[in-house]
C-alpha cells in the first residue's frame, strides 16, 4: 500500500515539474541516415502536453509505449536470429560478461526486466546450476570419508535444494516476446525456477524488497520514463541488492565510432528487411541507440535514483556498457 | 456560413489527427529512403533470400525494386507515349478487392475479359490483394509503375491463359522479361526452369517458351492498358488488340505441386 502511494506521489511531482524535452529529428553524425527533415510530423492535440523521442522522430509520450510495443510484437519471432546476424554473435559474449560480473551464487532471486526471450534468465539458471555443482564437488572432495549420516543427507537434499533456491522471474511488457521465450524454455527443457510475468518496467507488479538482483538487458532505452524504471528497480530490490543494466552506449574511439555508425545505419535496416521483412523496426533500433544517454550521464541517472557504488564497464570499445549499482 | 466553415476546419483537423499512423516520411505511403549503398546491399541480400526461399515474395519484390530503375524509366516512357497509358499514369487506378466489383464481373458473359479474370482467380485460388507495396523506389511516378506492374501480373495470367503453377509462372516470367526488361524478371526467367522436370522443360523450350518471348517482344505495352474499363470486352478481341497470340499449349489450373 505504502509503495503505491509513494509511486503516485512521485508521479504527481514529476508531472508538475515536467520539462518538455522536444528533440528535433536530428541527422546522425557521419553518413547514412537519410531521413529527411521532419516536415510531416503529425501533431496530435489530444496529448499535446509533452513529447519524447521515438528513434529520431518526436512523438507524444503516450504514443511511444504503443509504438515500441508494436515494434517488438513484429520482431519477436525473428528476434534471436536478428541479434545473431546484427552483432555477428557478439551479443552472446556481452550477455555472458553480464553473468560473469554478476557472479550469482545459488539461492539468489533474479528479476530480469524486459527479458522477453529469456536470454539472461537461461544463462542465470545455468550459471547457478554450475556453481551449485562446483560447490557439491568441493564439498564431496573435502569429505573423503563420509559417514552414513552424511551420505543419506546428501541423497535426500539433492532435489529439494534446487527447487527451493535460485529463482528467475522474466518480466516483459510484450506478450509476444514472452511467448517466444516460453517456447525456447520448453525446447531447452528448462522450467524449474523460471517464471514469466507480463509487466511494465515503470510500474512493476511486485512488492518491495523482493529480489537480490535486477537486470535489464537492452531494454531500458525503450522505456518512456527511464527514471521511473530506475525507481521501480530500487523499490523491488532487497537492501544489498544489485542493479545491473546492459545497454548500447557511446563509442569513444572516433575511428571505431564512424565504422559503427556506418554499419548501424547502412547494414542493420537492410538485415532487418532481408531477414525479418521489417525495415522500420530496425531503423528504430539504431536510432534509439543514438538517443540514449552516454555512460557518464546514465551513471548519474542511476545515482539520482538512489543507487550506490555505481560503476560501468565498457564492452567492445563502448558499443555496449554494463552499469551496476547497489541498493544500500 | 461562418459556423459551417469552422466546423469543416475542425473536422479536417480531427481527421488529420486520426491519420497519424498514415502520416509518412517519404515521397509516397510506404516509401523508405535508402542510400545507394543500402540499395546495393538490399539487392544482394534479397537476391540470396529469394533464391534460398522462393516463397518469400517480399524478397522478390525488393529485388525488383532495387534493380529495376532503368527498366522502370523505359516502361514509364512507353506508357507516356501511348494515349491510354498516359491516362493510366494520370488517373492511377489500383487493382484491389476494394476497387473491384467481383460480383458484377462474374455476371458478365463467358469469354469476356472480366468473367475470365474472375474464373482465373477462383480456379487458382488467388486474390488480387496479395501484392506487396513498393518501398524502395525513389520516384513517386516510377513507384506507381512498379505497383501497376505487380497488380497487372494476375491479369497477364488471364491474357496469356497461364495458371499459377510453376510452369505457368515461368511462362509469364519469360513474357514479362521480354516485355519489361526488369532484371528481376530476367533472373526469375533464368532460374525458374531449374525447378521443372524434364518433360516440362522440353515443352517450355520447344513451344511455350518461344511463344512467350515472341509475344512479349511484339505485344503492346501491357501496362498501358486501362483494364478497369475493359472488363466487358471479349478476351480474344483484347488479345488481338494487344497483339498476343493464344497459348500453343493449354495448361491445367490449380496444379499446386512444385513441378
Amino acid at each position: 500500500m505504502a509503495a503505491s502511494m509513494r509511486l503516485l506521489f512521485r508521479r504527481v511531482i514529476r508531472l508538475s515539474h515536467r520539462n518538455i524535452n522536444v528533440t528535433a529529428a536530428g541527422v546522425s553524425r557521419g553518413s547514412g541516415c537519410c531521413w529527411g527533415p521532419s516536415t510531416c510530423r503529425c501533431f496530435s492535440d489530444a496529448a499535446g502536453d509533452s513529447s519524447t523521442h521515438f528513434g529520431f522522430e518526436t512523438v507524444p509520450e503516450t504514443e511511444k509505449a504503443k509504438r515500441v510495443y508494436k515494434v517488438f510484437e513484429n520482431v519477436a519471432q525473428k528476434y534471436d536470429v536478428m541479434n545473431d546476424a546484427m552483432s555477428l554473435g557478439i551479443h552472446r559474449v556481452w550477455k555472458d560478461m553480464l553473468l560473469h560480473v554478476m557472479h550469482p551464487q545459488p539461492g539468489v532471486q533474479l528479476l530480469d526486466v524486459a527479458g522477453g526471450t529469456g536470454d539472461i534468465a537461461f544463462r542465470f539458471l545455468e550459471y547457478v546450476r554450475s556453481q551449485q555443482e562446483r560447490q557439491k564437488r568441493r564439498a564431496s572432495r573435502s569429505m573423503q570419508t563420509p559417514s552414513w549420516q552424511d551420505i543419506s543427507n546428501n541423497y535426500s537434499t539433492e532435489d529439494v535444494v534446487e527447487s527451493q533456491e535460485s529463482r528467475a522471474v522474466v518480466c516483459d511488457i510484450n506478450k509476444e516476446m514472452l511467448k517466444v521465450g516460453k517456447q525456447k524454455a520448453d525446447s531447452l527443457g528448462v522450467s524449474a525456477g523460471l517464471s514469466w510475468v507480463v509487466g511494465d518496467a515503470e510500474e512493476l507488479p511486485f512488492d518491495d524488497d523482493q529480489f537480490d538482483i535486477y537486470t535489464i538487458a537492452f531494454g531500458i532505452r525503450n522505456v518512456t520514463h527511464i527514471d521511473q524504471a530506475l525507481q521501480e528497480a530500487l523499490r523491488v530490490l532487497k537492501p544489498g541488492g544489485r542493479f545491473m543494466c546492459l545497454e548500447f552506449s557511446k563509442v569513444t574511439n572516433p575511428v571505431l565510432a564512424r565504422l559503427y555508425d556506418a554499419y548501424s545505419f547502412q547494414m542493420i535496416p537492410v538485415l532487418g528487411e532481408v531477414i525479418a521483412g521489417d525495415w522500420k523496426s530496425y531503423q528504430y533500433l539504431v536510432e534509439s541507440i543514438r538517443k540514449f544517454p552516454d555512460q557518464e550521464e546514465f551513471k548519474g541517472m542511476i545515482e539520482d535514483a538512489g543507487f550506490y557504488c555505481v560503476q560501468y564497464y565498457n564492452l567492445t570499445g563502448g558499443v555496449v556498457a554494463l552499469h551496476s549499482g547497489f541498493k544500500l | 456560413m461562418f459556423r459551417l466553415l469552422t466546423v469543416c476546419i475542425r473536422q479536417l483537423h480531427s481527421s488529420s489527427i486520426k491519420f497519424t499512423d498514415s502520416c509518412y516520411d517519404g515521397l509516397y505511403p510506404g516509401h523508405i529512403h535508402t542510400t545507394p549503398m543500402q540499395k546495393a546491399l538490399l539487392a544482394v541480400g534479397s537476391g540470396v533470400a529469394a533464391l534460398q526461399n522462393p516463397y518469400r515474395h517480399d524478397m522478390v519484390a525488393v529485388l525488383g525494386e532495387t534493380t529495376g530503375h532503368i527498366a522502370l524509366i523505359n516502361l514509364r516512357d512507353r506508357m507516356r507515349s501511348d494515349p491510354e497509358g498516359y491516362a493510366v499514369l494520370t488517373e492511377r487506378p489500383r487493382i484491389r478487392l476494394s476497387t473491384l466489383d467481383l460480383n458484377k464481373m462474374a455476371s458478365l458473359p463467358d469469354g469476356s475479359f472480366g468473367r475470365e479474370y474472375v474464373r482465373f482467380l477462383e480456379d487458382n485460388r488467388v486474390t488480387p490483394d496479395s501484392r506487396a507495396d513498393v518501398k524502395f523506389v525513389d520516384n513517386e511516378e516510377l513507384a506507381y509503375v512498379m505497383q501497376r506492374y505487380r497488380e497487372v501480373h494476375d491479369l497477364l495470367h488471364t491474357l496469356l491463359g497461364m495458371p499459377t503453377n510453376m510452369m505457368g509462372e515461368v511462362a509469364v516470367k519469360w513474357f514479362e522479361a521480354a516485355q519489361t526488361g526488369l532484371p528481376m524478371c530476367a533472373l526469375g526467367a533464368v532460374l525458374g526452369p531449374l525447378r521443372l522436370n524434364a518433360s516440362r522443360l522440353q515443352s517450355l523450350f520447344t513451344s511455350l517458351g518461344p511463344w512467350a518471348l515472341q509475344n512479349g517482344r511484339r505485344s503492346r505495352c501491357i501496362l498501358s492498358i486501362f483494364y478497369e474499363r475493359r472488363w466487358e470486352q471479349d478476351l480474344d478481341d483484347l488479345r488481338q488488340e494487344l497483339n498476343i497470340e493464344p497459348p500453343p499449349v493449354t495448361l491445367g489450373a490449380t496444379n499446386r505441386s512444385s513441378t
